[in-house]
């Protein structure tokens, strides 16, 4: 047993020290298993950009594209859809839709990039139910206004472009999805020029 | 505040008084040399087979459809899954090089002997529900291996005369292993058997602290206080809990609380064993073909066996056992012995001196005997049988058992070499 | 009687060596090299054309190659994913298994870990060690797998290979000795070229059993590193606290 005295100033550098290398030891051993939870290359490749074909739409069509297991509508907007979107502005939420729900070449008042597209994810921004396509039935739920989209769970209600009225549970427009025009006839959703 | 709440806490549960009873105030012998490493070794390998095992559980799919697929998956699709993987199946076969070490620890030293005969009960507990979650847990990835592993394995159940076809049929639930067996199988692997081996881990530790640990001189430090003074002992400049202080009829002699002393000892030792297991992990995950055995990258086939089928290489000495034996039931009745036997150390060895070191010639040899019996028939379990391997394994079965035998002839009158008084 | 003990030791021990390396044929070292990015394109390709069409990757998916070969996913969908619609599926084809278990006398085995379950240097020496046999069903056998039921998928690049014998003097007697397979001249690689070609297969398929093999080396290198310095700082805490005690 040496009786020289407890050198305490080393001792403590070399405590911390140790400590300091464990805990980052322990933060590195806890990077696997908390990276294990990130979707895996299958939820990854299943969660891949799809293609519609849009060719054969007829005006005032809606189709539904499944994209990451959600709906995805693709509707092409009559002239007098287009039209009526600058008249419900007034009873609108987000009219200018200043809230993140697009991509930035969807921020305009038809919420697309060709006007008469629109592409969106059919998913209530409420509580998780997909809308009712209203086409020319939809004035029993807004006075005046022939088309548009009900959620049947709480009656939310969104105009042509997926923008939400004043008044109704949901809080946001509903969200676009990035997407690009592959050739005229050739949708890809979930991929844009920013990402391919 | 923060005093108050922590005094809150102990008066309804004493938290802190549990942890210096066991870890901060416990006294341990002060010479602790690098056998002794191994018991907070296999704590540590199973943590982490209890943790990688949880997240495996996330991804894998206990069905004969899926089983092997989603084992793929998990190597192959998954963020680290491969890591994962490999830290679980790496960890089953450090877990057992870390128990057949601390074992011979036990041995050497005769931590078995009285007091701890309990301790020795409950470890053997320990080891026997691992190596059945071994098992199990290899039929998981429904490899070739983990099919015809099992196959043989619980084929020894059938040997039972009467009842042995039944038990086989029923431990399968089917005619051949099956979807139906995989599940029971994963249920009780990463539920039934872990829950069971944590409270023996628990029990084994409980039982350690009550009778105090043993030591490479296998001498007391805690032992009667007949007044003399004891110059130059360690225990003098440190506080031990009044559990192992009380009634100042008992002192403690050479002995250093467990923190720091050991906390930081093990530290080195857990880091040390890191490096090895991580080298395993990161550049040689099949372990030579002995840890994952080739044969299991392959999906199971019940129509076509491997070429060679071995099990991995922790149950190859007792396998060798059963295969010495010409006779199908007395060769499970022999492995089963050579476990039952080690089980009964505590009362097969009647030498009072526990440690080697002080102990004859005689048993030295005899240890060194069992040493290479075990490893040899751990060799010869891996190798196909011809009739010169099946004679070495008949010889060194015979060699493994004779150990048992002379052990308990020579210890009742053995020569030994005087103890100290005081720990080396 | 100790130097006896020793010597059967050795022989346990050198037998077990054994059973773990398989068989006892000699294999020739595969010259593989998962570094080589070229390699591992080549013979990815490789696999394509030639074993594609019997054999599948059911767990090694396109996209997964791709990235890891470093070939651009349109690029790889149109060089080498004949048989898949998306980059995320498997590589798998399209022939009727119950079909070509009939035609070779067995399914042909998936061959994602073939490599991991027959090792690289198997199928190196397997790959070249076919030899025309006109009793085999279909006119090759091989010396690594004798009375092996594939074909020899690779006989327009290697040629017709022959068991080539040669007259020598063994013991002073003269006898016909075997000395290896040579291919006529048929193939469209020199014996060199295709001994090349071969080794880019099994290259890729040592990747594919184990695609996690160079993130997991790149990794453990600089976890030993940490855990070296972490002992080191341990083994001097424990010197220090451990004064109190020596």
């Amino acid at each position: 047993m040496s009786n020289a005295p407890v050198d305490h100033g080393r001792r403590r550098f070399l405590t911390i020290a140790t400590s300091v290398v464990g805990g980052v030891g322990a933060v590195g051993a806890a990077v696997p298993f908390i990276a294990s939870w990130n979707p895996s290359e299958k939820a990854k490749q299943a969660g891949a950009a799809v293609t519609a074909n849009i060719s054969k739409l007829e005006p005032g069509q809606l189709i539904r594209v499944e994209w990451r297991g959600k709906p995805v509508w693709v509707v092409k907007r009559t002239p007098e859809m287009l039209q009526t979107l600058t008249a419900v502005e007034s009873q609108l939420r987000d009219p200018a839709s200043e809230d993140e729900q697009q991509p930035a070449y969807a921020k305009n008042q038809h919420r697309s990039k060709k006007p008469e597209i629109f592409v969106a994810v059919g998913i209530c921004t409420h509580l998780g139910c997909s809308p009712t396509y209203k086409m020319n039935d939809f004035d029993a739920h807004v006075e005046g206004i022939a088309s548009g989209f009900f959620c049947p769970c709480h009656g939310s209600t969104y105009d042509m472009a997926g923008r939400v009225f004043s008044g109704v549970p949901a809080p946001k427009n509903l969200m676009i999805p990035p997407y690009m025009f592959t050739d005229d006839s050739t949708l890809t959703i979930g991929a844009d020029e920013g990402t391919a | 505040m923060f005093k108050n709440f922590m005094n809150w806490i102990e008066y309804r549960m004493p938290f802190m008084e549990k942890m210096n009873l066991h870890v901060m105030q416990y006294p341990a012998p002060k010479n602790f040399n690098f056998w002794y490493f191994f018991g907070s070794l296999a704590m540590l390998v199973l943590v982490n087979q209890i943790l990688t095992g949880i997240w495996l559980t996330m991804n894998f799919e206990p069905s004969a459809e899926r089983a092997f697929a989603s084992v793929e998956y998990i190597m192959r699709d998954v963020d680290y899954g491969w890591l994962l993987r490999y830290m679980h199946s790496t960890g089953a076969s450090a877990f057992f090089v870390v128990v057949y070490l601390h074992m011979l620890r036990g041995m050497m030293y005769g931590s078995y002997q009285k007091p701890r005969e309990l301790l020795w009960i409950f470890g053997m507990l320990i080891f026997l529900v691992l190596m059945a979650e071994a098992f199990m847990g290899y039929l998981l990835p429904w490899g070739q291996m983990s099919f015809w592993g099992a196959q043989v394995i619980i084929s020894i159940f059938g040997v039972i005369p009467g009842i042995g076809d039944d038990l086989t049929l029923w431990i399968r639930g089917d005619y051949v292993i099956s979807g139906a067996t995989l599940n029971r199988f994963f249920a009780l692997h990463v539920i039934a058997l872990p829950l069971v081996l944590v409270i023996l881990v628990f029990l084994h530790i409980i039982a350690l602290h009550e009778v105090g640990s043993n030591n490479p001189d296998g001498i007391d430090v805690k032992r009667a206080n007949d007044g003399t003074k004891i110059d130059n002992n360690v225990s003098d400049k440190f506080t031990f809990h009044e559990y192992f202080t009380k009634g100042g009829k008992k002192i403690i002699v050479d002995a250093i609380p467990f923190h720091p002393y050991y906390t930081v000892k093990d530290i080195v030792g857990v880091v040390g064993f890191l490096l090895v297991f991580c080298a395993v992990i990161f550049f040689a995950p099949e372990g030579g073909g002995y840890f994952l055995e080739a044969p299991n990258f392959e999906p199971a086939n019940p129509m076509k066996t491997p070429d060679h089928i071995a099990p991995v290489w922790y149950f190859t000495p007792f396998y060798a056992i059963l295969r010495a034996v010409p006779d199908q039931l007395f060769g499970a009745i022999f492995m089963f012995l050579a476990i039952i036997f080690l089980a009964l150390l505590p009362w097969l060895d009647r030498c009072p001196v526990r440690s080697v070191r002080y102990r004859s010639t005689l048993h030295k040899l005899n240890l060194v005997n069992f040493c290479i019996s075990f490893v040899v028939l751990g060799v010869l379990g891996v190798l196909p049988a011809t009739p010169t391997y099946t004679l070495l394994a008949q010889i060194f079965s015979f060699t493994y058992f004779a150990f048992f035998g002379l052990l308990w002839l020579y210890s009742k009158n053995e020569k030994t070499k005087p103890l100290p008084v005081r720990l080396s | 009687m100790l130097k006896q003990l020793f010597s059967v030791l050795a022989l346990v021990a050198s037998s077990a060596a054994l059973a773990a390396g398989g068989p006892a044929v000699h294999l020739d070292k595969a010259p593989i090299d998962l570094h080589d990015k070229e390699s591992l394109q080549r013979g990815a390709k490789m696999f394509q054309n030639y074993c594609l069409g019997c054999h599948q990757m059911e767990y090694q998916r396109y996209s997964r190659t791709f990235r890891d070969l470093g070939i651009p996913d349109e690029v790889g969908m149109q060089e080498l994913a004949f048989t898949a619609n998306k980059v995320g599926d498997f590589i798998k084809n399209a022939a009727p298994k119950a079909d070509l278990a009939r035609w070779f006398g067995a399914p042909p085995p998936d061959l994602t870990n073939v490599a991991r379950v027959r090792g690289p240097d198997w199928l190196y020496t397997y790959l070249r060690s076919f030899y025309a046999d006109p009793s085999r069903p279909f006119g090759v056998n091989n010396d690594v797998f004798p009375l092996v039921g594939m074909p020899h998928v690779l006989q327009e690049l290697q040629g017709v290979p022959h068991k080539k014998y040669e007259t020598r003097l063994v013991d002073g007697v003269s006898k016909e000795v075997y000395v290896g397979i040579v291919a006529d001249e048929t193939g469209e690689l020199s014996a060199e070229e295709y001994d090349r070609a071969v080794a880019d297969l099994v290259n890729y398929l040592e990747y594919t059993g184990e695609p996690s093999k160079l993130e997991s080396h790149s990794l453990g290198i600089k976890v030993m590193i940490f855990l070296l310095i972490f002992f080191v700082l341990a083994f001097l805490l424990k010197k220090e606290y451990w004064k109190d005690v020596h």
